[in-house]
């Protein structure tokens, strides 16, 4: 496929995916913005002002990155997992499958797709945010690395979740029960040296943590934990996940027979 | 002239252990209007599966147009163009979208994709639906915006999985005119189906599956030559009066009612003589019409011996 064809491709298929969350965006784009929106009454502003500072900053700041990549997070999966499973579901993906479109052009659309929305929701909680605090960053570069890869990393997973799933039920149980937890276990309330060394030392194996802090450290300056650590994790999850993905597609697994 | 479908010893087993094809060999010419035939289960779907990339074969060679299916992926799919038996659109998008999307999947600019969509879509009877989610559509449009979508690249082979299932005869009639002319342009066609009289007035060339192995593969005028007799519905003007000794001539005779007769002649018969002995009889014929289309007739008893013949072994 000539490489003019293949953009034409990709292009058609990021826009089908964009049209697609648009459309519905009563469901898409504004169910994340009033969790979000609560999140920052309730806790920050109601519950907040009670807990006071934390990492020598005011709780709502404190909070506002790791609400943010909540959204991302939930919103590049949740795009990339009902969109591909639901292609598969009506047999649509048939369509892309008996095209000449290269299996890592299939890749990059439905992951640039969900990056679109993950950002989306992420620039309308930003948004939002900033009616309620002086939204101020101190690394923009490294904070649009780190939102950056991390939306691929969740788009890429759930693309993986869309391939194994087989019913509706397979698409939520990884965001319920994995994900979810994971989120709220990596420190976007808290700073993990409040907890106790044993949950102190557990959230060091959560992937969501690294994310989340190293995003904190581009909005705020202050991290718990090693920011080029957490960057080349991103780079090898992101590597990790590709590599899993096309060699799906490439055996077919869960599309031919 | 190019051969538009080459497929040698084709096998195929799924992973539950079904064996689907079971050494297929087929060639279909360019330009031709064939049709591959064959009862449920037979292997027909696995085969468009595995030429349309959908379906990964066991063994054997898949070639469209000399090149084959594996290794000149983007060529053979650009010559490529599937209709599916099942709706696989979007039931939430627009007609026009569907399409369009489509061509650009091929690679096809937006201003040749706008054209083409509307091209086809008008060919098709759609255009005016064009800004309708596809849902709304009725069981006909929806093939019918399956074979646009099909054609938007414009393929030189077209596969056709039972298009026209479903449909109402007058929207059969219209499609087999729309497909006649597309093969007339150069498009090679393989159209699967149940209605045995499409195939006829269709195809040119034939091929029957049954049970994943190809049990005739030839041309409709010469599988049609193989009848060796025909059976005809025959209504009288006037209430017959007793027994009709036929003679040798008719091989047998059911007697529907006082008015309608069943009869079966050999195929080397003709017309002619069938109405001389009828006036010799003084019957005279009011309507005269086969009692079944005659591939529908030839297929059920090749179906029939090759049962027999598995039954004997």
């Amino acid at each position: 496929m000539f490489s003019s064809h293949k953009y034409i491709a990709f292009e058609t298929i990021v826009v089908k995916e964009v049209r697609r969350f648009s459309r519905i965006w009563l469901q898409t784009l504004v169910p994340p913005a009033i969790t979000i929106g609560l999140y920052f009454v309730v806790f920050g502003n109601l519950v907040g002002r009670r807990i006071g500072d934390m990492g020598g900053f005011n709780y709502m700041e404190f909070i506002l990155p790791g609400l943010i990549m909540m959204a991302v997070i939930q919103n590049s999966y949740s795009n990339v997992v009902s969109s591909f499973f639901s292609h598969k579901f009506q047999k649509s993906i048939e369509e892309l499958l008996v095209s000449p479109v290269p299996n890592f052009i299939i890749l990059a659309g439905f992951v640039v797709g969900g990056m679109v929305r993950g950002l989306a929701v992420g620039a309308v909680v930003t948004i939002m945010a900033s009616f309620f605090i002086n939204v101020d960053v101190q690394h923009p570069f490294l904070t649009v690395s780190v939102v950056l890869l991390t939306s691929i990393v969740f788009s890429l997973a759930g693309f993986i979740n869309a391939i194994f799933a087989n019913t509706f039920d397979d698409i939520s149980i990884i965001p319920t029960f994995v994900l979810t937890p994971l989120i709220y276990l990596g420190g976007v309330f808290y700073s993990v040296s409040l907890l106790p060394v044993f949950w102190s030392s557990l959230s060091y194996l959560n992937p969501i943590f690294y994310m989340v802090n190293t995003f904190r450290y581009g909005f705020l300056g202050v991290s718990d934990t090693n920011v080029l650590w957490a960057i080349a994790m991103l780079g090898l999850f992101v590597c990790g996940l590709t590599l899993v993905s096309l060699s799906l597609l490439h055996r077919g697994t869960g599309l031919r027979a | 002239m190019t051969e538009a479908i080459q497929i040698s010893n084709l096998s195929k087993t799924y992973d539950n252990g079904l064996t689907a094809l079971r050494g297929v060999s087929l060639v279909v010419e360019e330009g031709d209007f064939f049709a591959l035939l064959g009862p449920n289960g037979a292997g027909k779907s696995t085969t468009i599966g595995i030429l349309s990339t959908l379906v990964r074969k066991s063994d054997g060679d898949v070639r469209i147009f000399g090149k084959n299916v594996e290794s000149h992926v983007y060529e053979t799919k650009l010559d490529l163009g599937v209709v599916p038996q099942e709706v696989n659109f979007s039931q939430f998008e627009k007609v026009g979208d569907i399409v369009l999307t489509q061509a650009g999947y091929y690679g096809l600019t937006r201003k040749v994709a706008a054209s083409r969509a509307e091209k086809y879509l008008k060919k098709l009877g759609l255009w005016e639906k064009r800004n309708e989610r596809s849902r709304s559509l009725s069981g006909g449009m929806k093939r019918r915006l399956m074979i646009a979508r099909a054609l938007v690249h414009e393929p030189r082979l077209l596969i056709l999985d039972e298009p026209t299932a479903g449909v109402d005869i007058e929207l059969r009639r219209s499609m087999w005119e729309f497909l006649s002319e597309l093969n007339q342009s150069g498009t090679t066609i393989i159209l699967t189906t149940h209605y045995l009289e499409e195939a006829e007035q269709l195809c040119r060339n034939i091929a029957i599956i049954d049970g994943g192995r190809i049990v005739e593969h030839c041309s409709m005028k010469k599988l049609l030559a193989q009848l060796d007799s025909h059976t005809y519905v025959i209504e009288l003007s006037d209430p017959m009066t007793g027994d009709i000794e036929f003679g040798p001539l008719v091989s047998s005779s059911v007697v529907l009612d006082s008015q309608t007769l069943e009869i079966t002649i050999s195929a080397n018969v003709g017309m002619s003589s069938l109405f001389d002995l009828f006036k010799k009889l003084d019957l005279k014929v009011q309507d005269l019409r086969m009692k079944s289309n005659r591939l529908e007739q030839l297929f059920l008893t090749k179906l029939e011996k090759l049962e027999e013949s598995q039954l004997v072994q």
